[in-house]
């Protein structure tokens, strides 16, 4: 009992801390920097950050268009409210929120289809983009240049008389509500499996596509996440000033957020508030020095550029890095649990060992029937066809430049055969993409360690099970990623099996390659595939190592289909039922490892010199 | 309905604001598609050509002077930003890349804002540009004219340097595939070098032709570099005439649009962008790979 409520009092401590931070700091700003309006401005380039935070602190996603769904949310709330046409400001404060949302759905299905550099140009352009059509051709309803003023504050009904959020302090209290609001909501989001998935973006998209996450459906779901928190914020802007200005949209206020994002830490969601108050408080501080005050802008360029330079994490990034004495990051520190119920070995290995195969009435586990693949002039893999019945383990062998990884990438469906048909307990997935073979009970282990390097060994296997469990695309922030216990069940078996228990809260780039090889194993198992691609599982492991992946895969082949790419020969050998010779491109011989040995076929394709007749 | 004279004379202010993109635009591309560094500092070089220009044209009628000293600032400015700063950036994720070179462009127009003010400034046109001449149809600015041929030689003779020299063809080869260039015994890192200061001389020399044609003011090179990644985007990535051919498409956008509806016209290339986004996602010479 004492120890569930040491956990939850760890789980509400931020929250706890910054509802104390949040009634006693604006007195200091009231008492030392003459009012309490400068705090309320720091919230509001806070709450606009929080969202903002999400997007590129969590899930990497650079916009530098983010006044777009500021001004939004702004001027629709100030329209609505200055033309007459909504007396209520709450709902017009609604209004601007889903307006500024409306309007990330267009830009984030277009921004979404490049990534990087090509992402930050395009939401930037978007952002001048709808900074001129307020300037101008929407200029009646946004008062062009003018902006819009007189927005009205909003009240609330105590007891019979109503409350006015007019004012500096009621609109403190307003502004600072709102940024409480948002940071729990931030924080659920964090915590939740989405959270999971959103860093799991950050730092592997295509692992993360691969294992069973709609990766494009995420990156679209916090991008409007961001914007609604930007209109969120603009239209308090309004509301705090009684006028929306128009330079809401401008570059400059994209450019502010991103700098004080960075300056105060990305990815510790109170970083943006605490770079505005850096930002903010620098800018007045400076303003008043004689001799250097039209430099602040300067200055405060050359602390950024040496903050990006010197200090990638920011101050609060910094601070948290301390803190946890290197190692550990915040995420580990907040989202790790031990495992609750780790009981005897057996009984926990008993379900990892079989793979779950959809309920479908085939056959064969996968039937591979003449698919070909040319890139340019070069055919890679020309019509191989291959039938697995279910529980074989298959070893798929050729010279280099054979056709075998190109016909693995086919079979997990990285890449869509020019021809042929592949069937995956009788259903056609040949069309289909990585993350739906994911969902249909295939996983494959790469050839390239493809890991979240700055996540822990059990928060990656995490990402894999959470992949199969809650399926393509699930928007349950309201549950704390490690809340599914079938999932933290089959993390746990898996790292007792992996034999990396020990390391398993540790941050992966900080391990040797041989725990960072099983746990790249481990990541194609954490969804019980029924079948399962094995590109050269032993490649750079010590002898030790590779006879403890060899007994790894012997034991996984209960109720399971595997297939193996291996150069190591002794060990397909010992391993398969049957192997398959590839020789560019094309299927050479198919049999028993006493067959394939015997092969002069095989023998002469392997000593080299020969083209298939 | 515009007439024919208004029509013509737009057009031409179209092709002379595009080749002043496409100068701009060629060496933010270079450098995007040989560094992989997107130059968020771009428009902020542009402007000190700029005030380069503003400098000596308000001091001596020679614009020659001006486009030499304009090209040395610029070649020292770039150079000392590739070995300062950017170098120290290559293994970096791209979104660091693109936040320092944002910094450095808001330290470079405050310091411009500290020491020439934040008014707009007429730059004097040089004294052979001065003056109208009948083009047939309608009478045009002469020096609107004469910028066009400039920029026509200019960006032919990168054309030359580009696809008819040794440096041209490792540039090109290291758009394609910087590892293989160096594995092939050429030290990219000094390609590198050499790439992010023709590519800042580019942005600077465009700066110098383009202030007589307006005022200087510290942020005139914002709405420039945000053209300039239009361009791009359209263009293709790391393509020169990708470069050339999008910004005088985006110019001649800019330009016609305006004769029907002024507020438009800016709307319009974005239009545009997202229209290339959709169709064609790589560009229209941008090559698969690479962002």
């Amino acid at each position: 009992m004492g120890g569930s409520h040491g956990r939850r009092l760890k789980r509400w401590l931020p929250e706890l801390s910054l509802a104390i931070a949040l009634v006693i700091l604006p007195f200091g700003f009231d008492t030392w920097l003459g009012s309490v309006d400068l705090f309320t401005r720091i919230l509001i380039w806070g709450i606009f950050g929080l969202g903002f935070d999400l997007l590129f602190g969590r899930t990497g996603l650079l916009s530098f268009g983010q006044g777009a769904f500021y001004g939004t949310g702004g001027f629709v709330t100030a329209y609505l409210v200055t033309s007459g046409r909504m007396d209520n400001v709450w709902l017009a404060l609604a209004a601007g929120v889903a307006a500024a949302a409306l309007f990330s759905v267009f830009v984030g299905l277009l921004a979404l289809r490049r990534v990087g550099i090509y992402f930050a140009m395009i939401t930037l352009a978007f952002g001048e983009l709808s900074y001129f059509l307020e300037n101008s051709p929407l200029s009646q309803w946004t008062g062009g240049e003018n902006g819009l003023p007189g927005v009205p504050a909003p009240s609330i009904r105590i007891g019979g008389f109503d409350y006015s959020f007019a004012g500096s302090w009621p609109s403190y209290q307003l502004v600072a509500g709102f940024y409480f609001l948002g940071f729990v909501f931030a924080r659920f989001v964090v915590l939740s499996p989405v959270g999971s998935v959103l860093t799991a973006i950050q730092q592997n998209p295509q692992r993360t596509a691969a294992l069973g996450h709609d990766v494009g459906a995420y990156k679209l779901t916090v991008f409007v996440l961001a914007a609604v928190f930007a209109g969120c914020g603009g239209a308090l802007l309004g509301i705090f000033q009684s006028y929306m200005p128009p330079d809401a949209f401008g570059l400059d206020t994209s450019g502010q957020l991103v700098i004080q994002t960075v300056i105060g830490g990305a990815g510790t969601l109170i970083g943006p508030a605490v770079g505005a108050a850096i930002w903010l408080t620098l800018r007045d501080l400076l303003q008043q020095v004689p001799a250097i005050g039209d430099l602040w802008k300067f200055i405060l360029g050359l602390v950024f550029v040496l903050l990006v330079t010197f200090m990638p994490n920011g101050v609060v990034g910094k601070i948290i890095l301390v803190w946890f004495r290197f190692g550990r990051r915040p995420q580990a520190a907040i989202g790790t649990e031990r495992p609750r119920d780790v009981t005897a070995r057996e009984a926990l290995l008993a379900p990892l060992l079989m793979g779950i195969a959809p309920n479908l009435p085939a056959r064969l586990a996968l039937d591979v029937r003449d698919i070909s693949k040319a890139y340019g002039g070069i055919q890679a893999v020309d019509g191989v066809s291959l039938a697995l019945p279910e529980g074989r383990l298959h070893a798929i062998i050729g010279p280099n430049g054979a056709g075998k990884s190109t016909f693995l990438r086919l079979l997990a469906c990285e890449e869509t055969p020019d021809s042929g048909e592949i069937l995956l307990h009788g259903i056609d997935v040949a069309a289909a993409d990585v993350t739906a073979a994911y969902q249909y009970g295939l996983a494959k282990s790469y050839q390239i360690n493809q890991l979240f390097p700055q996540l822990t060994m059990r928060q990656n296997l995490r990402i894999g099970a959470l992949g199969r469990h809650r399926g393509r695309l699930r928007l349950d922030i309201f549950r704390p990623a490690d809340g599914f216990a079938k999932v933290e069940h089959i993390v746990a078996a898996l790292l007792e099996e992996l034999g990396l228990t020990e390391c398993a809260d540790l941050v992966v780039s900080t391990l040797p390659y041989g725990e960072k090889r099983r746990l790249e194993l481990g990541l194609a198992l954490a969804s019980q595939p029924s079948v399962l691609l094995l590109d050269e599982p032993l490649a750079g492991l010590s002898p030790v190592e590779r006879e403890g992946v060899k007994q790894l895969i012997r034991n996984l082949r209960k109720g399971r289909t595997i297939i193996l790419v291996e150069h190591d020969m002794d060990a397909v050998f010992e391993l398969a039922e049957r192997i398959t010779v590839l020789h560019e491109g094309r299927k050479l011989a198919e049999g028993t490892p006493n067959e394939i040995s015997g092969d002069p076929l095989v023998k002469q394709a392997y000593l080299g010199g020969m083209t298939v007749p | 309905m515009p007439t024919l004279p208004q029509f013509l004379s737009q057009a031409f202010n179209g092709i002379a604001l595009g080749s002043l993109l496409a100068l701009i635009a060629s060496g933010l591309s270079i450098i995007l598609g040989t560094l992989g560094v997107l130059n968020f500092a771009h428009g902020a070089m542009f402007m000190l050509g700029a005030y380069t220009a503003f400098v000596v044209l308000g001091h001596w009628d020679s614009f020659a002077i001006a486009l030499a000293l304009g090209a040395l600032v610029l070649v020292l400015v770039g150079f000392a930003t590739e070995r300062g700063l950017i170098r120290f950036y290559y293994s970096r994720p791209k979104e660091d890349q693109i936040l320092v070179t944002f910094g450095l462009g808001i330290m470079m127009v405050e310091a411009v804002r500290y020491v020439f003010g934040s008014l707009s400034q007429p730059v004097p046109l040089p004294s052979w540009g001065q003056g109208i001449v009948n083009l047939g149809f309608f009478i045009y600015p002469l020096y609107r004219v004469e910028v066009i041929g400039i920029v026509a030689v200019l960006l032919f003779t990168f054309y030359l340097l580009l696809y008819r020299t040794r440096i041209g063809l490792v540039v090109r080869a290291g758009i394609e595939d910087p590892l293989m260039v160096e594995l092939l015994g050429t030290h990219v890192r000094r390609v590198f070098m050499v790439v992010f200061t023709i590519g800042a001389m580019a942005a600077g020399i465009a700066g110098v032709i383009y202030a007589p044609l307006a005022a200087v003011i510290p942020n005139m090179g914002e709405p420039f570099l945000v053209q300039c990644f239009v361009v791009v985007v359209i263009g293709g990535l790391g393509s020169f005439p990708g470069a050339v051919v999008g910004g005088i498409v985006v110019g001649e956008i800019l330009s016609l649009t305006t004769l029907f509806d002024p507020a438009y016209s800016q709307a319009a290339i974005y239009a545009v962008m997202a229209l290339v986004l959709i169709v064609r996602p790589r560009g229209l010479f941008g090559t698969m790979g690479r962002a």
